[in-house]
């Protein structure tokens, strides 16, 4: 194990950020880079506990206190061994997910938990850099054929794992770039594209073959042509309609799903060129204080906003666990991210009534649920970040009742399968589409499931890949 | 009757012994009557049954007595020495003239012929039922020659005779011989003479007279087992009996004998199935006797001494003991064995020394040798000299030459008999006399593959592996386990995970193989064996090993040995033990078979001459796995065993699958003598190339590696008080769970399956698993070593019952007090549909056809009352902790326990209910931390821990870094000194000793319940029974699984077993003795839901004890870091940073047990019964269900076997006999006067069965005192004569005892400020420093006080003291044991092993022959002339030690004080002083 009483002689110390006025211009990572020593210091705090409720947390099951050990032994390869056995993409959880691992550390009942998130980003960027192996080498190829709808974390996952063992792996991607929200819907400063290609070509070598622009359920693409040309389907669609406030003047000119915004926004930092939703010297105001809303925040200011204020309709959560929520669950507690550390104001118990404008929104109507006051702010930019409702199934036929949950997502069985839908190879699915809005981490969790469900299938014996999810399960 | 768990082999039996001989020679009846007396006055070391009539066994032998047959046969008795008497048991139903002509048909083969039948006179009427119903008819049989020419040796036709008889007849001889007459039976030891008229004939004369008492835990009568047998008496256990047994067996074949009138065919089997361990052991004396070696010689033989370290031994002693280890492995196991042929008695005790052997010679050439001293009123004028037969030492009495012989003359004349010192130089090997030969070996590329190939998981190698490499110890772990059982897990798991190491509880002693190494030896001999009935060079022709674990380089010298001129004579040859990977027909019948081949092969090769075989599993490919390499070793040693070619033959073991001790250990218990782990040798280097281990080089760390496999091997021997490698080989000291009885049969002879369980098929199945993931695996799977989440939880590794989610759960709803919560937790707990850990997981509750409504069942209050919390020493976990779990427990009144660490005396105070935080369950551990007579008062129960589940056979050790101040305080001990827990109480060596400490305790709070803890494992039932016997008041029985502070990974999964085994074998077992009424039944072991209650109950138990699970409700994670003092959340440290962590609260313990009552009420109302007393014991509500697993044949229904469905609870209070205590006369007087704090003094007489003689009346005035304490000497007491065993046991402050003639052991146990001051009669005119005037164990445990001994004292004084002052006038071995604190003046000689483990205290030693560095133990002592202050405190000391018992020793130091203070030396521990002088500094 690692260093026995490393937690009591180390306090946890995550990456130093790169200071706000030197990264508001730019759209480079918000982090700077921490030397291998002070990240091997921050790997003998795990306690190697009996119990790593951390494993249990992450829905991966990472092998934390493993790879924690190895790292504090500056074991940078086998480290990345064990990291990559159970997540396909540390590089992208290393960087968004919102650690519950974190949340279940031992060292967090009454001390500040490991930084295993930061580890995790570390060893994958050390397997990079040091060309550990990232991708599994394939003896035999099985002849089957797999198509994956969807290239979000869930449909990548799913692809990687479906590949690593001899499957041809075919993704759909309706957009014109593979990737679903890590390519438009994080911001560059949380998630670096190049670091999504770089993954992509990894994948790509490994035999997953990509289509963009492929909408499928459309003319050009029906679910059956799949059902037809392929051994099994997976659908990996996400949870990609907006929850919108229906308040009087949502309509108007200037008022945003987040969504819209981000892609608008990644698009533009791409190809080099302002966004034609630029906020740029305006009143922003995002409704929502998720982690969209932060991906807003940010981006606004590195767009060069006039003023920002960021509010939420829940009250503002306390700084520390609630008795309701115990450890090692993830507790709704006050959280700050970069993008509030740049600038902006953020409002709790704030209601919305109203947008008022001409054309386009001017001012904003809100009620502090707090002291009941009503609050008129000036607004020219509206992003709304309240959440989204669920897969967009109309497409694929897949509205009716058999096939849709009481929480409006894909029905799927304990093999992870659309089990109501007929035709010729069986159709799965996984993430978001499944389980409703979500982490990236349960993204990766079940599109790794259902890879094992479609590979027992294809087989016709218990699967070698890893299952660590079952479809609507919690943590704890 | 169905199956119960109950099995006779499991019985045990220890003893009372004594001897009257008369060097006179002349016979006389008064020798026989003196030493019937002597089995009288030892009656409280034997016991009854549930039936208090009879008596376990109780006999005696004497010489034949020829007048008295004379008289009582007439004229036809043969001259004296021409006729033999065969004293016959005949079953009463039998057919008498039949069995008559039968037994003369066969004297008539031998040229004997009967003279006459006698029946022998006896009063059946004394007897109790069940002796009754068992009652044979005795017979004595007059037998003289027949032939003349060649006249038959008379003794040993008789021997063959009999022999003969007894196998083909269904006839029992008492004794059957020329020289000696025994008289024994199913008796009580007052009953032997009230039996027998012959032992009431005063013509009946001896000059010898040998008497035994029996205590045995046994359930079925049986009258043949009393003692004395034929050549021995025996008190104590041979612990390696199975594997001696098995050897000699093993033997028959090359057995020959030029003496014996029948070849030795016609005499086997020459160990009976069905005896005794000491019947089996008397069985061997008297083949090796009759075959023509001395009664001493063939004793020696099978009971050699501690040779191998001594240091002082001459050559030729120790070569005499080198030569015949080659000949026979020891008879291990606790002895004091009194032995006579009718020429020569005797008596010899084991290495260890365990059992107390007093005797005493007179004035008028008598020799009286007993258990215990003043068993016989002697005249203190008429005494000689007092002596103890001390450890390895033997001591015999020749009739014919009217002297007593010495241990050194005995020992001297048997080392010149044979030349064995030239034999052995000229025969001996050790491979060090040749150089290693390359081997050449198979080139696997990865060492991965060949890993998983072995089912290496990667824990194995971080967790066992590694550690063991890097500092040669075995790892240490905590918190008990709560994985799946073997038997039910679904991973392939290797077949060393289905047997469980035995360990020794109460029957006898675990060992100290650490702080008592002197005694230990790991040397083994390789190559064949001659005939054990002769002697010559070529006996010795063998190969030593001082270690059963061999480097590769050894290995290679064995494979090569014929290559090599110096070791001519021994042949090798390799056998693979692999089988068919793939082919035709089912994995278990390739296995099978490849099995049968190799044995074949095997047998063939022993036959040819080979006398070393390698079993190897060295060449696995794709298409060959390897066999299990202890399936292989157990097969191939029983097949060499049936075919009586097992000593022709060593077996070697080159096996990749062990890596751990317990793997080692189970090849050596199941027959190899030698263990060559290449593929852990292998991983090591394959670590360091990896850089995982750091630091060593590859040889460094295989030696390391191989050192802590050998001392693990030393440790496991010693749990179950084995001494020896040598006589621990084929020892089979393990029991089988969960494998298939086929299996057992086939593979495993001699193993019983209770319950089934794994299949062949399933064991060919996990090989062919392993196999097939290291050659061919799956595309996409990774060759790549699995962590199987064994020790720590892992997502996708074993099932723990303790995981995330069950931990999260409890903890939220015992905080917020949310039932629904606790529900989904113990859901979670119960519910073992989606994969078993548990044997209750295949247990289901029959609903009854009533249910009740909830309201009708009995409240949570009444149930709770049953609970109490588990043994946490205050120390192990932080006050905090500690008196959350009280303060809980107190409020619900249930039950807390201390643990082993005593407890501070401001916690007894329970004036305010709210936060009492005194604990009402004591516990008495080993290490008597804080036992002090306040402690024991302030009890409601008091719990003698035998065992501990997670480590049972263990000692503990707390680490000098936990040692803080307020620990130190409570354990009275020095802060910053580690302290011991030993291995064995040091006070119960014995059942009998057990009895005695109840006893001791029982009189130190006579309102207390007294509990014994046990552990499960098979025979626990038995165990139970003499517990129960013994007069416990509570018996608990532990599982396996129980949690630890510390505990070595091999003990903590791998010893013991489920409580649900251990507890249903003693409810039918305590309940088909008649003895479950008389005891309250308890367990503990990781219960954690109302299910586990409801169960537990409907096995048995009706009270219940948690200890994890109300932990983890205080905040415990299961970190399993209590070892390393870094317990995050503050319950398992004393780190007052940590301790702050802590966020536990009585009432979420409260909220816990009412929960877990409430579950049980629900359970109740299901059963339709209204209190739990309705349920318990019975096992009919309960059905079972199989395993999923089609390759297992489990089946728990033996655990639900009803035995007396009317004996189901305790119902009958234990009689515990303090009516009977010598202190009544005194002790109102006594405390009366303590009130008012005036003098009081006493004077009576006292016997050896006036035992714990003041400890009532202690108790009574601690208890009226409250927290005062008396001035010294205010209460005495002045006693003379033997005082029994426990003198003054836990005497507080203000009380004196004086006694005036001598004590037996135990004197001063647990003294808490009493004096005690002995000194010989005034009439002796012996030497007191020569002496023996106190037994053994004197002032163990003592806190405060003093005891001052005018004479020589026997083993262990002094032991684990930490505040009295002890002055002796000599002490024998292992004086000042794991001392902690306290001053000991010694003033004579000492024995052994001096200061062993000792921590803390002075020790002052009068040696003017400077021989202090010859028993000193091993150890960082500070060895210092006397400084001026302790020039002042040794002077003061022995002036008032003068005053008191007028030592003439110690008046004639004082008077040349200036030149004998010289002679002093002060000895302490480094550690001690450093601490000491840096709390002077401050």
């Amino acid at each position: 194990m690692g260093k026995t009483t490393g937690f009591l002689e180390y306090p946890r110390q995550g990456p130093r950020h790169r200071p706000v006025p030197v990264r508001l211009r730019d759209w480079r990572e918000v982090y700077e880079t921490q030397s291998d020593d002070e990240v091997a210091v921050q790997g003998a705090r795990c306690m190697d506990c009996g119990i790593p409720f951390c494993m249990q947390g992450c829905p991966l099951g990472n092998r934390i206190p493993t790879f924690n050990d190895h790292v504090y032994r500056s074991h940078w390869d086998q480290a990345a061994e064990q990291l990559f056995d159970t997540n396909n993409f540390p590089e992208f959880t290393g960087r968004l997910c919102p650690a519950p691992c974190e949340s279940a550390c031992v060292l967090g009942i009454s001390d500040s938990p490991v930084t295993i998130e930061r580890i995790e980003y570390e060893v994958a960027e050390h397997a990079f850099a040091y060309g550990f192996a990232v991708a599994h080498e394939v003896a035999t190829r099985t002849g089957k054929r797999v198509a994956v709808v969807g290239s979000g974390p869930a449909g990548l996952a799913a692809a990687a794992q479906l590949a690593s063992v001899g499957h041809h792996v075919h993704v759909f991607e309706r957009s014109d770039a593979i990737g679903g929200l890590l390519r438009y819907g994080i911001p560059e400063f949380k998630l670096e594209k190049a670091i999504l290609d770089r993954r992509l070509a990894v994948m790509a070598s490994s035999g997953v073959t990509f289509h963009t622009n492929a909408n499928v359920g459309d003319a050009v693409t029906p679910l059956e042509n799949l059902q037809r040309d392929f051994d099994a389907v997976v659908l990996a669609l996400g949870s990609t309609r907006p929850r919108l406030i229906p308040v009087p003047g949502s309509h108007l000119s200037g008022v945003y799903p987040a969504m819209t915004y981000l892609e608008a926004a990644n698009r533009a930092v791409r190809d080099g060129q302002s966004s034609p939703i630029d906020a740029r010297d305006r009143h922003v105001i995002i409704l929502g204080g998720g982690d969209t809303g932060a991906d807003c925040l940010g981006t606004v200011h590195r767009q060069g906003a006039n003023s920002v204020i960021q509010i939420e309709i829940l009250e503002r959560p306390p700084d520390d666990r609630p008795d309701d929520q115990p450890w090692p669950t993830m507790a709704r507690i006050f959280k700050s991210s970069p993008a509030h550390d740049e600038g902006g104001e953020r409002r709790f118990s704030t209601e919305t009534l109203e947008f008022h404008g001409a054309e386009r929104v001017e001012r904003i109507v809100v009620r502090d649920d707090a002291t009941n006051e009503t609050v008129v702010m000036s607004a020219d930019l509206v992003l709304i970040a309240a959440g989204f409702v669920g897969p967009e199934l109309d497409q694929l036929g897949l509205s009716g009742d058999a096939f849709v949950t009481s929480r409006a997502t894909l029905s799927v069985d304990g093999d992870w399968r659309v089990d109501a839908l007929g035709g010729p190879a069986p159709v799965f699915a996984c993430g978001d589409a499944v389980r409703g809005q979500s982490l990236i981490v349960w993204a990766i969790a079940e599109g790794r499931s259902a890879a094992a469900a479609v590979d027992a299938h294809l087989s016709g014996h218990p699967s070698v890949l890893a299952a660590p999810v079952e479809p609507y399960s919690l943590s704890w | 009757m169905t199956k119960t768990l109950y099995d006779p082999s499991f019985e045990h039996d220890a003893c009372g012994v004594g001897m009257v001989a008369d060097l006179s020679a002349t016979p006389t009846n008064a020798t026989i009557l003196d030493a019937l007396t002597i089995l009288e006055n030892l009656e409280h070391r034997g016991a009854t049954g549930s039936d208090v009539d009879s008596g376990d066994g109780a006999g005696v032998l004497i010489q034949m007595p020829d007048a008295f047959l004379r008289e009582v046969y007439g004229d036809v008795v043969p001259p004296a020495g021409e006729y033999g008497i065969a004293h016959w048991m005949i079953p009463k139903i039998s057919n008498v003239p039949d069995i008559q002509r039968a037994i003369d048909a066969v004297f008539e083969r031998l040229g004997l012929t009967s003279l006459g039948w006698r029946d022998v006179p006896v009063d059946s009427t004394v007897l109790g039922p069940t002796s009754r119903a068992s009652e044979p008819a005795f017979v004595q049989q007059l037998i003289a020659r027949s032939a003349h020419e060649p006249a038959p040796d008379l003794e040993r036709a008789l021997y063959c005779a009999r022999k003969v008889i007894e196998h083909t007849v269904d006839v029992y001889a008492s004794s059957c011989s020329p020289h000696v007459l025994i008289y024994k039976g199913m008796l009580t030891a007052p009953q032997l003479r009230q039996y027998f008229d012959d032992l009431r004939d005063a013509r009946l004369t001896s000059a010898i007279a040998v008497v035994h008492s029996r205590f045995s835990t046994n359930v079925l009568p049986r009258w043949d087992l009393a003692q004395p047998f034929r050549y021995i008496a025996h008190n104590g256990e041979i612990n390696t009996v199975r594997g001696n047994r098995n050897w000699m067996t093993a033997r028959e074949t090359s057995l020959h004998s030029d003496v014996l009138p029948l070849p030795i065919a016609e005499l086997t089997p020459l160990v009976t199935t069905g005896l005794s361990d000491s019947a089996s052991f008397d069985e061997v004396v008297e083949l090796l006797v009759q075959a023509g070696r001395s009664l001493p010689h063939a004793v020696l033989m099978m009971i050699p001494e501690a040779w191998e370290r001594s240091t002082f031994m001459s050559e030729s002693r120790r070569d005499f003991y080198r030569y015949h280890a080659g000949l026979m492995e020891p008879w291990d196991g606790p002895a004091s064995v009194t032995f006579c042929d009718g020429k020569v008695v005797g008596a010899v005790l084991d290495r260890n020394g365990l059992r107390p052997a007093r005797y005493w010679v007179t004035k008028d050439r008598r020799v009286v040798f007993a258990s215990e001293v003043g068993v016989l009123p002697v005249d203190p004028a008429n005494i000689e000299r007092k002596g103890r037969l001390q450890p390895g030492r033997v001591f015999l009495v020749d009739i014919e030459q009217g002297r007593i012989i010495d241990d050194e003359e005995l020992k001297g004349e048997l080392a010149q008999k044979a030349p064995y010192g030239e034999w052995l130089r000229d025969q001996q090997r050790s491979l060090d006399e040749i150089d290693a030969p390359t081997m050449l070996t198979p080139n696997h590329a990865s060492i991965v593959r060949q890993q998983m190939n072995f089912g290496y998981s990667e824990e194995d190698l971080r967790l066992i592996v590694r550690p063991m490499a890097q500092v040669s110890e075995e790892p240490i772990g905590s918190m008990g386990s709560d994985s799946t059982v073997p038997t039910l897990s679904k991973l392939p798991r290797p077949l060393f995970d289905f047997f469980t190491q035995l360990f020794a509880q109460v029957t006898n002693p675990p060992l100290d193989a650490i702080r008592e190494e002197l005694v230990t030896s790991t040397r083994v001999t390789i190559g064949g064996e001659d005939n054990l009935l002769t002697e010559s060079a070529n006996h010795c022709h063998q190969i030593v090993l001082p270690s059963p674990i061999l480097s590769i380089d050894e290995l290679a010298k064995i494979r090569y040995i014929e290559e090599f001129e110096r070791m001519e004579g021994f042949t090798t040859v390799v056998i693979g033990g692999l089988f068919e990977a793939h082919g035709v027909g089912k994995g278990a019948e390739r296995l099978a078979s490849a099995i049968d081949a190799l044995c074949d092969q095997v047998v063939d090769e022993v036959r040819c001459g080979t006398n070393i075989i390698i079993l190897s599993d060295r060449n696995t490919t794709p298409e060959l796995a390897a066999i299990p390499s202890l399936l292989l070793a157990s097969a191939v040693h029983h097949r060499l065993v049936d075919e009586h070619l097992r000593t022709s033959a060593a077996l070697i073991m080159e096996s990749g699958d062990v890596r751990e001790v317990h793997h080692v250990a189970l090849l050596l218990g199941f027959g190899a003598s030698a263990v060559c782990p290449y593929l852990a040798y292998e991983s090591i280097d394959a670590l360091i190339e990896t850089g995982d281990l750091t630091g060593l080089s590859s040889f460094e760390a295989r030696y390391q590696y191989g050192k802590a496999l050998n001392k693990g091997v030393v440790k496991i021997m010693s749990k179950m008080g084995v001494s020896t490698v040598a006589s621990y080989v084929g020892s089979q000291l393990f029991e089988a769970v969960g494998i298939s009885e086929t299996v057992l049969a086939r593979y495993f002879p001699g193993f019983t399956s209770r319950l089934g369980g794994i299949t062949l098929e399933h064991i060919a199945g996990s090989v062919l698993t392993l196999h097939a993931s290291a050659y061919a695996p799956a595309p996409g799977e990774r060759v790549e070593l699995r962590n199987n989440g064994e020790y720590q939880w892992r997502r996708d590794g074993e099932i723990h019952l303790f995981n995330p989610r069950t931990v999260q759960k409890l903890q939220h709803a015992t905080r917020a007090k949310r039932f629904d919560i606790f529900k989904e937790y113990t859901t979670l707990v119960d519910d073992q549909s989606h994969g078993l850990v548990t044997l209750r997981g295949l247990m289901s509750l029959v609903p009854s056809a009533t249910p009740l409504a909830l309201d009708e069942v009995e409240s949570t209050a009444s149930i709770i009352k049953r609970f109490s919390t588990g043994a946490m020493s205050y120390g192990s976990i932080s006050e905090e902790a500690h008196s959350t779990l009280a303060i809980a427990m107190n409020r619900l009144g249930a039950k807390s326990n201390t643990g082993e660490g005593g407890e501070d005396d401001e916690r007894f105070d329970t004036s305010d209910p709210r936060w009492n935080r005194r604990s009402a369950i004591k516990q008495v551990a080993s290490g008597r931390f804080g036992v002090t007579s306040r402690f024991l008062v302030n009890a409601d129960d008091i719990q003698i821990k035998m065992a501990q589940g997670a480590k049972p056979g263990e000692g503990g050790q707390l680490a000098g870094i936990k040692i803080w101040p307020w620990i130190a305080k409570t354990r009275h001990s020095t802060p910053g000194v580690g302290l011991i827990s030993p291995p064995p109480h040091h006070d119960i060596y014995s059942i009998e000793d057990l009895a005695q400490l109840i006893y001791d305790l029982k009189n130190a709070n006579d309102q207390a319940r007294i509990h014994v803890k046990l552990v499960s494992e098979q025979g626990v039932g038995t165990i139970a029974a003499g517990v129960a016997k013994a007069h416990a008041d509570v018996i608990l029985i532990s599982g396996h699984d129980g949690g630890t502070g510390a505990a070595p990974l091999t003990s903590l999964k791998h010893a013991g077993t489920p409580w649900e085994l251990g507890l249903a074998e003693t409810h039918q077992t305590l309940a088909s003795n008649g003895l479950r009424s008389r005891v309250v039944l308890q367990v503990d072991g990781q219960l954690k839901t109302g299910r586990d209650v409801i169960i537990a109950a409907l096995l048995g138990a009706e009270e219940f004890g948690f200890a994890t699970a109300p932990l983890v409700v205080s905040g415990c994670v299961m970190m399993r870091v209590c070892h390393l003092d870094t317990c995050p959340v503050g319950i398992a440290t004393q780190n007052p940073r940590l301790r702050e962590r802590f966020t536990g609260r009585p009432e979420f313990v409260e909220n816990f047990f009412e929960f877990i009552a409430e579950e049980v009420r629900e359970y109740l109302a299901l059963l339709g019964a209204r209190t739990l007393d309705e349920v318990i014991g019975d096992a009919t509500r309960l059905s079972i269900t199989s395993t999923d697993d089609v390759n297992s044949d489990l089946d728990l229904s033996a655990l639900l076997v009803t035995v007396a469905p009317d004996q189901r609870h305790q119902s009958v209070k234990q009689e515990h006999g303090l009516d009977g205590a010598l202190d009544w006369i005194f002790l109102h007087d006594a405390v009366s006067a303590a009130s008012r704090t005036t003098p009081f003094r006493f004077a009576t007489a006292v016997r050896n069965v006036n035992r714990a003689v003041g400890t009532l009346t202690g108790s009574a005035i601690t208890r009226s005192l409250g927290e005062r304490d008396l001035p010294d000497d205010l209460i005495e007491i002045d006693l003379d004569g033997s005082s029994g065993q426990s003198l003054g046991a836990f005497m507080p402050h203000g009380m004196t005892l004086r006694l005036t003639g001598d004590a037996n052991d135990y004197a001063g146990k647990g003294l808490s400020g009493g004096r005690i001051i002995i000194r010989p009669s005034l009439e002796a005119t012996f030497a007191s420093e020569e002496n023996i005037i106190a037994g053994n164990v004197i002032g163990y445990g003592a806190t405060s006080g003093e005891i001052f001994v005018s004479g020589v004292v026997g083993e262990r004084c002094g032991v684990r003291n930490s505040g009295a002052t002890i002055i002796v006038e000599g002490t024998g071995d292992h004086a000042c044991e794991y001392m902690t604190g306290g001053v000991v003046v010694i003033l004579g000689a000492v024995g052994r092993n001096l200061a062993a483990g000792m921590s803390g205290g002075t020790l002052y030693l009068y040696d003017p022959d400077q021989s202090v560095y010859d028993h000193l133990s091993a150890g960082v002592y500070e060895i210092d002339p006397l400084e001026y202050e302790d020039d002042e405190r040794v002077r003061g000391l022995l002036t008032r030690f003068v005053e008191e018992t007028d030592s003439r020793r110690a008046e004639s130091i004082l008077g040349d004080w200036r030149c004998e203070r010289m002679h002093f030396v002060r000895i302490e521990t480094s550690e001690y002083q450093r601490v000491r002088d840096e709390l002077r500094n401050g």
